[in-house]
């Protein structure tokens, strides 16, 4: 039985200035699906996982969570459809002003209704998950590249959200942080089902997380395939990507 | 041409501004309505407040000084010496504490307002607030404006105190006035519409101030240098802002 589809982009495009980034971009994720966004720096897989949740919004073309388009729905309907969604950002995004507890309590305050007692808890053990027991009243300033990331990562998860964006969760992390991480991931999947989009450049974060792997090129996704067949693709793109072979993409040396 | 041209883009540039300021004001005051966190406004209002009593304690106490060394200077001509009591205590109270308490506050508080909620900007911070489906407007303004409004009225209660102590003691230690004449001169011409139009005042000041500042640092683009550029735009647009207030409120409230 089809799974229903969560997220759909239909016709995405979005430039800055004279530099278009996303340009008709199509793609559709179904309840449950874990997919991976791989593309080349500055491709812009941080700006289409913006769209997802209205960060940014298109130039033309539709994102609809649910069936909703987010850009027609009020501004009330925008936000409930946010509060569906677990974001990671890039550089972890954590509020400065809160310390670590603080910060991953707040989707827990303002999206839950959760007990103090309870929300304290449920920090405790998202700090766990991470590998980071016991640092709630640190304050970001304190923290690490890679600790800041994890508390982001943390904060994402927290409230269980049907819908986790984590933009590069691993890069900066060493290997056996990197292996952590990606169990906490395994382990939400078993667990919640949830729907998932990751965007990374570690091919074997990559492979072991997705159910699809798709690759964002030139403003749109190129291939759009299940972890095996992408990596044996013979499509020129693909494996200039999973081989990390310059000369094979015709775009990379510019 | 190209002298057309700059001013054209200048005042383009003014206009914008201005219907943004007015389009946030109203995302503000209708935030106002909706349940906001008392928590938060506590901890605005103490941080303005204490950031800027030092600045309005001094100021105000030698403004009051110099006006009475001034006007003393002048009365003395037509043996008026009698009413420099009267006159700082009215100048105090109608316009020197309001104005100069305003533009100190918009000095301390309204650039850290800037700063602080451009750096959010940069950092991406606001766009995590988005994500967890909450307004930024209503969560970073409304504490922040409603803090000022509060707040400085109450610094202009104390300027207006130090103001006419720094004038008594000029006036009774250096120039040798009798301290009866002069304390019961002081008291003696004032209205309570004195005081309540300075209070008016700076509680509109202070909803300049803090908008202003808080639409800067909303605004902000282009990393650290560009929250350089909204703090110092907040203090020019805030003190500037004051300033034309304050002459339309004189108009209005003579
Ligand atoms: N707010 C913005 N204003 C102007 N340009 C932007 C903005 N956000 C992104 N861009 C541009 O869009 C392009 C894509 O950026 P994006 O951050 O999505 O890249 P990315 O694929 O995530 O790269 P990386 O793997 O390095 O994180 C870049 O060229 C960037 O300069
Ligand atoms: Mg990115």
């Amino acid at each position: 039985m089809a799974e229903p589809v969560r997220v759909r982009l239909s016709g995405l495009k979005k430039a800055f200035g004279p530099k278009k980034v996303l340009d008709g971009l199509d793609l559709t994720i179904e309840k449950g699906t874990s997919i991976v966004i791989l593309g080349r720096s500055g491709m812009g897989k941080s700006v289409l996982l913006k769209h997802m949740v209205g960060l940014l919004s298109p130039d033309a073309g539709k994102v609809e969570i649910d069936g909703e388009d987010l850009w027609k729905s009020p501004s009330g309907k925008r936000n409930n459809l946010r509060s569906r969604f677990g974001m990671a950002f890039q550089e972890g995004a954590l509020f400065d002003s809160m310390n670590v507890g603080e910060n991953i309590a707040f989707p827990l305050r303002r999206l839950t209704k959760l007990k103090p007692a309870d929300i304290k808890k449920r920090v405790a053990e998202c700090l766990e998950l991470v590998h980071l027991p016991g640092i709630e009243s640190k304050l970001p300033s304190e923290l690490s590249g890679g600790m800041r990331r994890r508390v982001g990562f943390a904060r994402a998860i927290a409230h269980q959200p049907e819908i986790l964006l984590f933009d590069e969760p691993t890069t900066g992390l060493d290997p056996i942080m990197t292996d952590a991480l990606v169990r906490v991931i395994d382990e939400l999947k078993r667990r919640l089902d949830p729907t998932m989009v990751t965007i990374t450049h570690d091919l074997k974060v990559a492979f072991s997380i997705a159910d699809r792997v798709a690759l964002l090129n030139n403003g749109r996704i190129v291939a759009d395939l299940p972890p095996r067949e992408f990596e044996s693709s013979r499509d020129p793109l693909v494996a200039a990507f999973v081989r990390g072979d310059s000369q094979l993409d015709p775009d990379a040396v510019d | 041409m190209a002298v057309l041209e700059f001013f054209g883009r200048l005042l383009l540039g003014f206009l914008e501004g201005l219907g943004r300021f007015f389009v946030l004001l109203g995302q503000t005051l209708r935030g106002v309505f909706r349940p906001w966190d008392l928590r938060a406004l506590a901890a605005q209002m103490i941080r303005v407040g204490i950031d800027s009593v030092p600045v309005v304690f001094l100021t105000a106490f030698f403004t009051g000084g110099v006006m009475a060394l001034q006007t003393y200077t002048g009365f003395a001509r037509f043996n008026a010496e009698g009413f420099v009591g009267s006159v700082v205590a009215l100048s105090m109270l109608r316009e020197l504490s309001p104005v100069l308490t305003g533009l100190m506050v918009t000095g301390r508080a309204g650039s850290a307002m800037a700063a602080e909620i451009g750096s959010m900007r940069v950092t991406e911070q606001i766009d995590a607030l988005v994500a967890f489906a909450t307004d930024p407007v209503h969560y970073l303004f409304v504490p922040r404006v409603l803090a000022a409004i509060l707040v400085v009225p109450m610094l202009v209660v104390i300027g207006n105190a130090t103001g006419i102590a720094g004038g008594y003691v000029i006036a009774v230690r250096i120039l040798g006035a009798n301290p009866v004449v002069y304390l019961s001169n002081s008291f003696q011409y004032l209205e309570a519409n004195d005081l309540w139009s300075g209070l008016i005042k700076a509680a509109v000041f202070g909803s300049l101030l803090s908008l202003i500042g808080c639409q800067q640092g909303f605004d902000t683009r282009g990393g650290a240098e560009g929250v350089g550029r909204s703090t110092t735009s907040a203090v020019v647009l805030g003190s500037l802002a004051i300033l034309i207030a304050d002459f339309f409120l004189t108009k209005v409230l003579f």
